[in-house]
């Protein structure tokens, strides 16, 4: 909160004669000031009620207005704009915390709930009321996960390998254009397509989980193909025609010299990829479906999944309403720990794997 | 980001005696490059071949029985509207946001809080439907009372209020929150490659910290922030969870924000019929979706050609 501006040049010291003194506040007035108006607003909610909502809310307003008006009279119009602008900056970012706050909050209180054994050891097979579990959707989305991976960092590394390394021209722009646009694809669009693609080549009641996991495939590759772009074209041409001097062949350069050196950024980027994914509901909802047992087959028949789970027990709660409610907000909380850990390992990927030529 | 060029003229190619193992794995590299181009087209050819059957029906065979364009039509308002509430809010937001991260907070947090903003992108959107439910919409409806008091006679605010909360604007700021992050790394990207000579001459001129921004940054990371915010539409409109579970829909066009009765949104409402639906009712789901399909490309083209004219920023994350 650092509201106080450049002051490189002092000018406090009064001089005498006929030039001009420019009067500063003194440093921490505009914090103190922004206090102060934190304080009236806290007195206003109480005076109507209080309540933390209004109290912010008038604390802020009255806050960011003292300051400004208060720098308007001591130090002129054009100080009182930028820090007026600061203050508006800052509860930007202070309000965008309020949704990440709350949101954690939210589903740490209702989902350790049922943050128990039974959640990860139980499938849903013949349970109506309370009990059971998600071992059944997690394993689904374990699965189909994985086989999305397994279809996607293929293609998805050889694209971005062609781009950096062999494209050229026309077919290079195209596939760097459709790659971006592709990352725009809403995932529901992603589930239609592999839903028509397998009811066309299987019939209209073929249900089975590598339909999900193509569906999440088409999410997936472009952003594989932009970070693993990116990451490569980071590797210093110098080592590549090292080896070529040596009389590597090409391919040979790219699997021995340009992959390892940039395996770090690679396998960061891979993750943050399957982070992106492990969390998409809709093309699952509309492609595998939900089941109460334990499917581990991905080629045949509906599997469940964590997203979907989720969604099925909050939106159609059985009888015991309470104890769907509680799976889901469990669910929920699984997933975000499943993604916190994707994202916290890709961190990790790519400070252990760092290249160790000097770069 | 572009420190090193790709290699564009690698000696190798020339006169070289071309290894089978080059031409495997050239082949291959190519290969995969040309199947995603094919994979969207497949997308498009697919998603057009399931829905011509609802395209050619006649129209009381429609879900509705009013015909395919009546069908469709109150979604995509639905869609728009919730989109483009969802920009409103989060544009000027992220644009704080951003300016915050760059050049107002202090250097040695401001990494940090990037990762933290970033965070918000990688919640997946069942939890934020789950959010939006349960703690947003309530939160909300004291304003929807006093919208409907105070604002009818705007026609976004038209009323009577819904006492759940579960309406366009929830799913408006919803759709905000998810999209904040989105526009604001994009615009915290191009902002922190504000040439740094022209900043500091404004500062050397004397210019107060915001005046430097007006000046030296603001105007270049002008067409940074536009694309941002149109990656940012393509994504609000396509965004499925999280509406399908706050939203009550499934009313006709309305551009009233606070009442019970909104229009659903594309890809909601094919997420909610898609499971139960059977026959021409798929079909006609699928069409609405490539209806959705060629909105949001038509977006993300647009995005990408505008970072496109600027070379020296990915934009892709």
């Amino acid at each position: 909160m650092s509201t106080d501006t450049q002051s490189a040049p002092q000018l406090s010291e009064p001089q005498p004669g006929p030039v001009r003194v420019q009067r500063k506040l003194p440093r921490f007035a505009p914090l103190g000031l922004f206090v102060l108006g934190i304080a009236l607003g806290a007195a206003l909610s109480a005076a109507t009620g209080f309540s933390v909502t209004s109290t912010v809310i008038y604390g802020v307003i009255l806050g960011t207005l003292l300051v400004y008006v208060v720098t308007r009279a001591v130090e002129g119009r054009r100080k009182a704009t930028d820090r007026l602008v600061t203050c508006l900056v800052t509860t930007a970012f202070g309000i965008a915390m309020i949704p990440l706050v709350s949101l954690v909050y939210t589903v740490l209180d209702k989902g350790l709930a049922r943050f128990d054994g039974d959640f990860f050891g139980m499938s849903m097979f013949r349970v109506v009321g309370e009990g059971g579990g998600a071992y059944h959707a997690i394993i689904g989305t374990l699965i189909i996960t994985l086989v999305a991976t397994a279809i996607s960092v293929p293609i998805g590394l050889f694209t971005a390998i062609y781009l950096v390394e062999y494209g050229t021209g026309r077919l290079k722009k195209a596939i760097t254009f459709f790659v971006d646009v592709m990352t725009g694809i809403p995932s529901i669009v992603a589930g239609l397509f592999a839903f028509a693609l397998f009811t066309l080549l299987f019939g209209n009641s073929f249900r089975a989980g590598i339909m999900g996991a193509v569906a999440l495939s088409v999410l997936m590759i472009p952003v594989v193909v932009r970070s693993c772009e990116e990451v490569l074209k980071l590797v210093p041409n110098e080592l590549r025609e090292a080896s070529f001097a040596l009389g590597v062949p090409k391919w040979r350069t790219v699997v021995r010299v340009v992959l390892p050196t940039a395996i770090a950024g690679l396998g960061t980027g891979i993750t943050l990829s399957v982070a992106r994914v492990v969390g998409e509901t809709a093309p699952l909802l509309i492609t595998v479906g939900l089941i109460t047992g334990t499917n581990l087959n991905p080629f045949d028949g509906r599997m469940a999944t964590l997203p979907v789970f989720a969604f099925y027990q909050l939106t159609q709660p059985g009888t015991a309403t309470q104890a769907f409610i509680d799976r889901a907000w469990t669910a929920a909380l699984v997933l975000i720990i499943f993604v916190m850990a994707l994202n916290i390992l890709a961190r990790l990927i790519s400070r252990f794997f760092a290249p160790k030529t000097g770069r | 980001m572009t420190a090193t060029k790709a290699p564009t003229e690698p000696p190798s190619q020339q006169r070289v005696v071309r290894r089978p193992g080059d031409r495997i794995f050239a082949g291959a590299a190519k290969g995969s490059g040309i199947f995603i181009l094919l994979v969207l087209a497949g997308v498009a050819a697919f998603l057009i071949s399931e829905a011509i059957p609802a395209l050619t029906a006649s129209s009381e065979e429609i879900p509705g029985g009013e015909g395919l364009a009546s069908y469709i039509w109150p979604l995509i308002v639905g869609t728009l509207l919730g989109a483009l509430l969802a920009l409103v809010v989060a544009t000027p937001l992220a644009v704080g946001i951003a300016l915050y991260i760059t050049y107002y907070a202090p250097r040695r947090i401001a990494a940090t809080m990037g990762y933290v903003i970033d965070l918000l992108a990688a919640i997946p959107s069942v939890v934020y439907g789950f959010w939006g439910l349960a703690v947003l919409a309530p939160q909300l409806v004291p304003f929807h009372v006093w919208a409907a008091d105070n604002l009818s006679w705007i026609p976004l605010f038209d009323g009577p209020a819904s006492t759940s909360g579960r309406t366009m604007l929830t799913v408006g700021l919803v759709l905000a929150v998810m999209i904040l992050p989105i526009i604001s790394a994009i615009a915290r990207e191009v902002f922190s490659q504000a040439p740094a000579l022209h900043r500091e001459a404004a500062l050397a001129l004397g210019a107060t910290r915001w005046e430097m921004i007006k000046m030296a940054v603001l105007p270049y990371g002008k067409s940074g922030v536009i694309a941002g915010a149109m990656l940012g539409l393509g994504r609000a409109l396509g965004e499925t969870m999280a509406v399908a579970i706050v939203l009550s829909g499934g009313a006709g066009a309305t551009i009233n924000l606070i009442s019970n009765s909104n229009p659903s949104t594309i890809a909601s409402n094919i997420a909610l019929r898609f499971p139960e639906a059977t026959g021409l009712g798929v079909n006609t789901l699928i069409a609405s979706g490539l209806v959705l399909f060629l909105i949001t490309l038509a977006v993300n083209m647009l995005a990408r050609w505008v970072v496109n004219r600027r070379a020296d920023f990915s934009g892709a994350n």
